[in-house]
C-alpha cells in the first residue's frame, strides 16, 4: 500500500477508536513529531536567579500519552521547570524539545501555546472581569490572529464544546457569573476547563487540587487519568494521597534536579527521597 | 476596578453591538446635534436661539470627545495608559494645518503635496498611525508596560513638542500654523462652515463610537480586557499580546489624528503647545472623570470637563489647574468608576427597587 493511503487508513482507525471518551478532549491537529521518541525532552537544563541555582542539570523525558507526576519539596524548582517549558523563563544552558521537531528555546509563549502546550498555573489565574463562558471561549483552540479574532463568532460547534466543558468541570450553573467571584476551587476548575478548551497535546498542571474538597479531588483525578493516553499530562502536586491515586510514574525533584524516578512505591521506598521529602510529609498525607 | 467590585453586575449586553448603552448614546448624540442645529436656525431674536459661537464651541467639544474615545479604547479596555495622546491629535492637526495653509500660498518642498485634499486626508490618519505603529512596536515588543509605558509616552510628546518648536521643521516654529482661510474651496470664516464642521465632528464622534463599540464587543475586545487584567495568562493561551496592543494602539492614534484634524479649522490654529505633556494628561482626566471602559463615560467626561473649563477659565483663569487636579483626586477617591459608574449604580438601584 502506498504511504499516503496507509496514512489515511491510520487516521481512519484513529478516528474510529472506541476508547475516545469525549471529543473535546482530543488534541487539536498539532504538528508535533513524536514518531522518533518522546513528546517532551529536557536535557541538562540549568537556570539560576541572581546566583541561586533554581534548576541544576535537569533531565526529563515525557512520553507521548504519558501521565507523569512530579513531586518535590517547596522550592525544588517544579514551577520554574514549567516556566522554562512554556517560554516564560529562558534557561542558562540545556536543551528543551517538543517532539523531535520543535526547539522550545527558540519560541516565545504564544508560539509554544499554539504548538499545543497548555498550562494551568499554581495560583489560579482566570480573567476575572469576564464571565465563565467568556473565559472558556477565549481559551478555545482557533485562529488567534488579530483580524480573525475581531471577526470571530461563537458558532454552534464552539458553543457545544463550551457546554461540554462546563458540564465536565461542574460550572454549568456558574456560566454567566464573572470569574472573579468564583471560589478558589471553582477557579481551579475553570482553569482546567480553559486547558480542555485549548486541546493541547501536552498539559502542564501545577497543583490542581489545592483548595479543592475531597470529592472534587476525586473528580480531578478521574479527569486527568481520562485525559492521559490521548494527551500527555504532567502534574505537579503536593498532596500525596492525590498523587498516589493517579500516579503511574513519579519524578522527584530536589534542588533543581531529578532525585528519583519510578513508580510511586519505588520512589516512596527510596531512602534519599524519604530523607528530603516524604519523611516529614507521609503522615499528613 | 474589575467586575469583582460589582459581583453580580456583569453586563450581559457586553457582547451585543446594539446594547442599551449604544442606542442611548447614539440617540443622545444625534438628538443633541439635530437640536443644536434647529436652535441655531431660529431667528437671533428668539430666546431659544443658539449662537454660531456656541455651535463652534460645541464642535470643538466634539473633537475632544473623539480624543477621549481614543484614550478610553486603549486605557479602559486594554489597560494601556497613554500620557502622550496629545501627540497623535497634534499630528493630525498639523496635517490639516498644512493643507489649510496650502490653500492660500504654495508650500515649499515636500509639503506641496499637502495642498491636495486626498493626500492631506491620508496624512491625517497615516502620520499618527505610523508613529503609533513604530513607537508601539518597539514598546510592546520589549514588553514595556504600566507606568513605564506612560512615562515614555510623555517623553514622546515632549520630544515632539521640542521638535515642532524649531523653525527648521517648517511647521511655523513656536507660533505654529495659522492663517487659515479656506477649506475645500469654502471660506472658513462663515456660518455655513461653522455648522458644517460641527456636523462633521459630531458624525465623526458617532462613527468612532460605533467603531470602538464594535471592537470592544468582539472577541478581540474580550482578549484585550483579558490582557488588561492578566497579560501573561493571555500569552499562555496563545494570543500575541504585542499584536493586540499594537493594533488597538494604532486605531486609537488614528482616531486621535482625525480629532486633531477636525479641531484645527474650528479653532484656527495649531501650535506646539498641543504636544505639551499637560494636555495629554488632561485627556486622561476627562476619561477618568467620565468613567473608564464604558466609551460613553469618555464622551461624557470630555464634555463635562471642557464645559467646566470654558465656564471657569472665564471666571477664574488661574484656578483652573487646581480645580482640575482637585476634581481628579476627588473622583479617584469617591467615584473610581467616574460619572458612568455613578449612573450605572443608580440604574442598578432603580432596577432592584422596581
Ligand atoms: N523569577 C525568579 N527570581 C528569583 N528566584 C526565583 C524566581 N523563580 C523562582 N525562584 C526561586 O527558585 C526556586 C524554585 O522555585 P519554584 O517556584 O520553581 O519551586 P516549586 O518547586 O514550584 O515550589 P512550590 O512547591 O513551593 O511551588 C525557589 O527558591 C524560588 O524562590
Ligand atoms: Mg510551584
Amino acid at each position: 500500500m502506498n504511504p499516503i493511503a496507509s496514512g489515511r487508513l491510520e487516521r481512519l482507525r484513529e478516528f474510529a477508536r472506541p476508547d475516545r471518551v469525549f471529543d473535546f478532549m482530543a488534541p487539536a491537529q498539532s504538528p508535533v513529531d513524536v514518531r522518533h521518541g518522546p513528546i517532551l525532552y529536557l536535557e541538562d537544563v540549568s537556570v539560576s536567579f541572581d546566583g541561586f541555582q533554581a534548576i541544576h542539570r535537569l533531565n526529563l523525558t515525557i512520553d507521548d500519552g504519558e501521565l507523569r507526576c512530579i513531586i518535590g519539596p517547596n522550592g525544588a524548582g517544579k514551577t520554574t521547570m514549567m516556566d522554562i517549558i512554556t517560554g516564560k523563563t529562558r534557561p542558562d544552558s540545556g536543551q528543551v524539545w517538543f517532539g523531535s521537531r520543535h526547539n522550545l528555546l527558540t519560541l516565545d509563549e504564544p508560539q509554544i501555546a499554539n504548538l499545543g502546550i497548555g498550562r494551568k498555573f499554581q495560583k489560579p489565574t482566570v480573567f476575572e472581569a469576564l464571565d465563565v463562558t467568556e473565559n472558556l471561549e477565549l481559551a478555545m483552540a482557533g485562529d488567534r490572529r488579530i483580524w480573525k479574532t475581531l471577526l470571530a463568532r461563537l458558532d454552534h460547534e464552539g458553543q457545544a464544546r463550551i457546554d461540554e466543558v462546563l458540564e465536565t468541570t461542574g460550572l454549568t450553573a456558574q456560566r454567566h457569573r464573572p470569574a472573579g467571584v468564583l471560589s478558589h476551587g471553582q477557579k481551579q476548575w475553570l482553569e482546567i476547563g480553559m486547558l480542555l478548551m485549548q486541546r493541547p497535546r501536552l498539559l502542564l498542571v501545577d497543583e490542581p487540587v489545592a483548595g479543592m474538597t475531597e470529592p472534587e479531588m476525586h473528580r480531578t483525578a478521574d479527569l486527568l487519568t481520562r485525559l492521559a493516553g490521548q494527551q500527555s499530562v504532567v502534574v505537579v502536586e503536593h498532596d500525596m494521597g492525590f498523587v498516589r491515586s493517579i500516579a503511574r510514574r513519579v519524578t522527584v525533584l530536589h534542588q533543581g534536579s531529578v532525585l528519583a524516578e519510578g513508580s510511586m512505591d519505588e520512589v516512596a521506598g527510596d531512602p534519599r527521597v524519604i530523607e528530603v521529602y516524604l519523611g516529614g510529609d507521609e503522615e499528613t498525607a | 476596578m474589575t467586575a469583582s467590585d460589582h459581583p453580580q453586575a456583569i453586563d450581559r449586553s457586553r457582547q451585543l453591538f446594539l446594547s442599551r448603552s449604544t442606542l442611548l448614546t447614539s440617540g443622545m448624540l444625534i438628538v443633541g446635534m439635530v437640536g443644536v442645529l434647529v436652535l441655531n436656525a431660529l431667528p437671533a431674536a428668539s430666546p431659544l436661539h443658539v449662537s454660531s459661537a456656541t455651535v463652534a464651541l460645541l464642535g470643538k467639544y466634539f473633537t475632544y470627545m473623539l480624543l477621549a474615545l481614543a484614550v478610553d479604547l486603549i486605557w479602559g479596555y486594554l489597560g494601556i495608559l497613554s500620557l502622550g495622546h496629545g501627540a497623535f491629535f497634534a499630528l493630525g492637526g498639523y496635517a490639516m494645518g498644512l493643507y489649510l495653509n496650502a490653500q492660500t500660498s504654495p508650500l515649499p518642498g515636500w509639503q506641496a503635496v499637502m495642498s491636495w485634499f486626498p493626500v492631506a486626508a491620508l496624512a491625517i490618519v497615516l502620520a499618527p498611525g505610523l508613529l503609533a505603529l513604530v513607537f508601539g512596536w518597539l514598546a510592546f515588543r520589549s514588553r514595556v508596560t504600566g507606568v513605564y509605558f506612560s512615562i515614555i509616552t510623555q517623553a514622546l510628546t515632549f520630544a515632539l513638542m521640542l521638535v515642532f518648536n524649531r523653525n527648521e521643521m517648517g511647521m511655523g516654529g513656536s507660533t505654529g500654523l495659522t492663517r487659515f482661510y479656506e477649506l475645500l474651496g469654502f471660506r472658513l470664516a462663515s456660518e455655513g462652515m461653522t455648522v458644517a464642521l460641527f456636523i462633521a465632528s459630531g458624525v465623526a464622534v458617532l462613527l468612532a463610537f460605533w467603531l470602538c463599540r464594535a471592537i470592544v464587543v468582539s472577541r478581540l475586545g474580550r482578549v484585550s480586557m483579558a490582557t488588561r487584567d492578566a497579560e501573561a495568562r493571555v500569552r499562555f493561551i496563545g494570543y500575541r499580546v504585542d499584536h493586540v496592543k499594537l493594533a488597538l494602539f494604532v486605531v486609537s492614534a488614528m482616531i486621535a489624528g482625525i480629532a486633531g484634524a477636525l479641531y484645527v479649522p474650528q479653532v484656527g490654529i495649531i501650535n506646539p503647545s498641543t504636544f505639551a505633556p499637560l494636555f495629554s494628561i488632561e485627556i486622561v482626566v476627562w476619561v477618568a472623570l467620565g468613567g473608564r471602559a464604558t466609551l460613553y463615560g469618555a464622551l461624557l467626561g470630555a464634555l463635562v470637563v471642557n464645559y467646566l473649563k470654558t465656564v471657569l477659565t472665564g471666571a477664574m483663569p488661574d484656578a483652573w489647574l487646581f480645580i482640575l487636579g482637585g476634581l481628579f483626586v476627588l473622583v479617584t477617591m469617591a467615584l473610581p468608576q467616574g460619572i458612568a459608574g455613578l449612573l450605572a449604580r443608580r440604574r442598578g438601584r432603580q432596577e432592584a427597587s422596581a
